[in-house]
């Protein structure tokens, strides 16, 4: 068993490394395929994991000690439980078919090795980052998976607006670390570990305003690696990377970090509900924050970044309310079905020569239709339409919602279903079906090449059932976090069901009917709350004026009165004094010996004077 | 009597012979001939104490100090005539091939 943790671990770090050696040489087929032959390796030995775990319990190794200095003992240890064996199997699942996938998609590109050394390394760190057994290894994973972000959001370096990009998601992310770093520090501080066992074995026996602490800054970080307001403003830009990057990190796994760290770090949360609920707050104003962007979105990728948002809200709500596994199942379905979406974008993108613009599509059903089918079945699971992947973890949480009284919560996440399914069917009318509007600007779109669309399969097959593996699911999962159970009456719950199937289908309806007789009318986009919503709210900018450049003032400041003026001043003056000494000390170097003996005697003489000096003080 | 004191006060005035000379001399040859001095200088200062403490191992200590100075003085006169043969000279303000 051990072996296939390891395997699964680090096939993916032997792929990085292997094609990393060809990264600066142009195309090689074979880097792409031998990184997918790997990546896929690690799947299934998560695969084996899986069953393993289900018939053996969790499995914990220690490979080795790895920080060992005082009080302070970090192993190089992981755990495959059953919340990091679902983790593992939806990230190397995702990663594997996102590999192949772009074998088609970057082959023209002439960075096609690098591209494949940064994707494995990102499944490396997203590994460590589920498999760790404490904080530390977790943080490891956590900067790793920040650092590939970066690499591949500025994939394409030469320009200008993505090398932007990836610094503001770096950036952003920074922010939200130093909270992370802060948690750590004070977990380390009060229990003296980071082991997630040991620090959650004490938790209950900390004062309640340290755990309080501790969970507050934990969720800062969540917040940043997951995209929560008011860090969100770099996902929508991240976009600027490949969009296999955008469907594998910025869609189905790194985003889902934080869920992720919620959940783990659950026994804590459950201590200080009301932080939960501040947590499920958040979420759920997220939730209907950016899915009110996505509804006036004319870019393709950014209206399926804003959803992205706006379903993290959705898992956040769940996970701070403390229904642990449903945040889990969500963030699973969720990964299958966006990354479908993404990679859908993608063969769309590609078709219409990189045009973003959904105004400029239309009428695609005709020239790519496995694509079309597949985003349907992506974008029909995201509103969550029975009996699609979406309907079963959605619904659910709309119900848990609604199970805690949170009546606000819950219309929130209600209304945000009723968006989602708008703005999603608005993109698959707007791009497949309605005008040809792309034939104006001379494109022939053709679909992907066969292997790509099979490549899509699986995912699509998930979207359609991984809704029925909900109860195996939460057998499974609730074996290691709590449980949670619902006391809604069946009838009730039945309403509840009809109702957010109701306003999805509506939302549905209202998207096909209106665009169908081709949209809205152009005065719409006059309207203040139309500016506002394409405008993002104006929360860029008001990053831009109020945060970005009075930071630039300050930094020029700096830079030009102190750090020239006064730090580099004193540290040339060091310098030339050195430089003056040395100048004139290199005349004792005549090379004559009878100097050279002179200088000798006088420091002879010198010790001996300090000698007799330090024996007449003792 | 001659006592301790008189060795030392000797071993003192050969010894700042030695090191006058050692700075004052710019021929190879006189310089050899004052740290000679100074290492017997030395040697005097070693035996003196040895027998007044009653302790061979100063006396051990300055036949050592003779045996390593006849075989440096070995080495260096050896040197010496060689660097005379090609320079014909022995003066030290000759030797200045390392000036910094």
């Amino acid at each position: 068993m051990e072996n296939y943790l390891y395997t699964a671990l680090f096939s993916p770090l032997v792929s990085s490394l292997f094609v990393a050696v060809f990264a600066a040489r142009p195309k090689m087929l074979f880097t792409g395929i031998v990184a997918s032959l790997l990546i896929a390796v690690s799947m299934i030995c998560s695969f084996v994991l899986l069953i393993d775990v289900n018939t053996y319990g969790p499995l914990h190794v220690t490979m080795m000690d790895w920080i060992a200095a005082g009080n302070l003992e970090i192993p190089f240890g992981f755990v495959v439980d059953e919340v990091s064996v679902i983790m593992m199997v939806t990230v190397t699942l995702v990663s594997t078919i996102v590999h192949i996938y772009s074998i088609g998609y970057m082959d023209h590109d002439k960075s096609f090795n690098r591209f494949f050394s940064y994707l494995s390394a990102f499944v490396f760190s997203m590994m460590i980052l589920v498999m760790s057994d404490n904080f530390v290894g977790l943080f490891i994973g956590w900067e790793g998976v920040g650092l590939c972000s970066w690499l591949l959001i500025g994939f394409w370096y030469h320009k200008h607006s993505a090398s932007w990009a990836a610094n503001e998601a770096f950036i952003m992310n920074r922010i939200a670390d130093l909270g992370m770093l802060m948690g750590l520090f004070l977990i380390y501080w009060n229990v003296g570990s980071f082991q997630y066992d040991d620090v959650f074995a004490a938790a209950p026996e900390l004062p309640v305003s340290i755990v309080v602490t501790i969970g507050i800054f934990l969720f800062i970080g969540a917040m940043g690696k997951s995209a929560q307001f008011p860090l969100h403003t770099w996902l929508a830009d991240a976009m600027e990377g490949p969009t296999p990057v955008s469907a594998l990190i910025h869609a189905a796994t790194m985003v889902t970090a934080g869920v992720y760290l919620v959940i783990r770090a659950g026994e804590l949360y459950s201590l200080i509900p009301h932080v939960g609920f501040a947590i499920a707050s958040l979420g759920a104003f997220v939730a209907v924050f950016a899915a009110s962007m996505a509804l006036v979105n004319n870019d393709l990728k950014r209206i399926i970044a804003y959803s992205t948002l706006s379903q993290l809200g959705y898992m956040f709500v769940a996970a701070g309310l403390g229904a642990y596994w449903i945040a889990l199942f969500h963030l699973m379905t969720h990964a299958f079905f966006k990354s479908l979406l993404f990679l859908g974008a993608g063969n769309v993108m590609h078709a219409m020569h990189d045009e973003l613009n959904i105004k400029k599509m239309g009428g695609l059903y005709g020239s790519m239709k496995a694509t079309a089918i597949l985003m349907s079945v992506a974008s029909v699971a995201l509103a969550g339409i029975y009996p699609f992947a979406g309907f079963f973890s959605k619904d659910k949480i709309l119900e848990v919602a609604f199970n805690e009284g949170a009546y606000g919560l819950w219309l929130a996440l209600f209304i945000g279903a009723g968006l989602t399914a708008f703005y999603s069917f608005r993109l698959v009318m707007l791009v497949f079906f309605g005008e040809k509007e792309h034939v104006k600007y001379g494109i022939h779109p053709h679909d992907a090449q066969p292997f790509v669309i099979y490549a899509l399969l699986p995912l699509g097959l998930l979207a359609i059932v991984a809704g029925f593996f909900e109860p195996m699911f939460e057998a499974f999962v609730t074996r290691l976090v709590s449980e949670y159970h619902i006391h809604i009456p069946h009838a009730t719950e039945y309403l509840l069901i009809a109702a957010t199937l109701g306003i999805a289908l509506s939302g549905i309806g209202f998207a096909v009917y209106k665009y169908k007789r081709g949209g809205f009318s152009k005065s719409l986009e006059d309207k203040a709350c139309y500016r506002l919503l394409s405008n993002q709210y104006y929360i860029p900018k008001v990053y831009e004026y109020y945060i970005m450049r009075p930071f630039t003032v300050l930094s020029k400041f700096v830079w030009q009165k102190i750090d020239m003026k006064v730090v580099d001043f004193t540290v040339d003056i060091i310098a030339k004094c050195i430089y003056a000494s040395g100048q004139e000390a290199r005349k004792i170097q005549s090379g004559n010996l009878s100097d050279m003996l002179r200088w000798m005697i006088v420091g002879m003489l010198v010790l001996l004077a300090f000698a007799i000096v330090y024996s007449a003080m003792m | 009597m001659i006592g301790l004191t008189h060795y030392l006060v000797l071993t003192g005035i050969l010894f700042s012979i030695g090191l006058v000379g050692v700075m004052r001399r710019t021929n190879l040859l006189m310089l050899f001939f004052s740290t000679e001095i100074l290492l017997n200088a030395v040697n005097i200062g070693f035996v003196a104490v040895s027998k007044f403490y009653g302790d061979l191992s100063g006396q051990m200590f300055a036949f050592f100090i003779i045996a390593v100075a006849a075989s440096e003085v070995a080495v260096g006169l050896g040197l010496l005539i060689l660097w005379y043969k090609r320079n014909g000279s022995v003066d030290l303000n000759s030797l200045q091939m390392m000036k910094g």
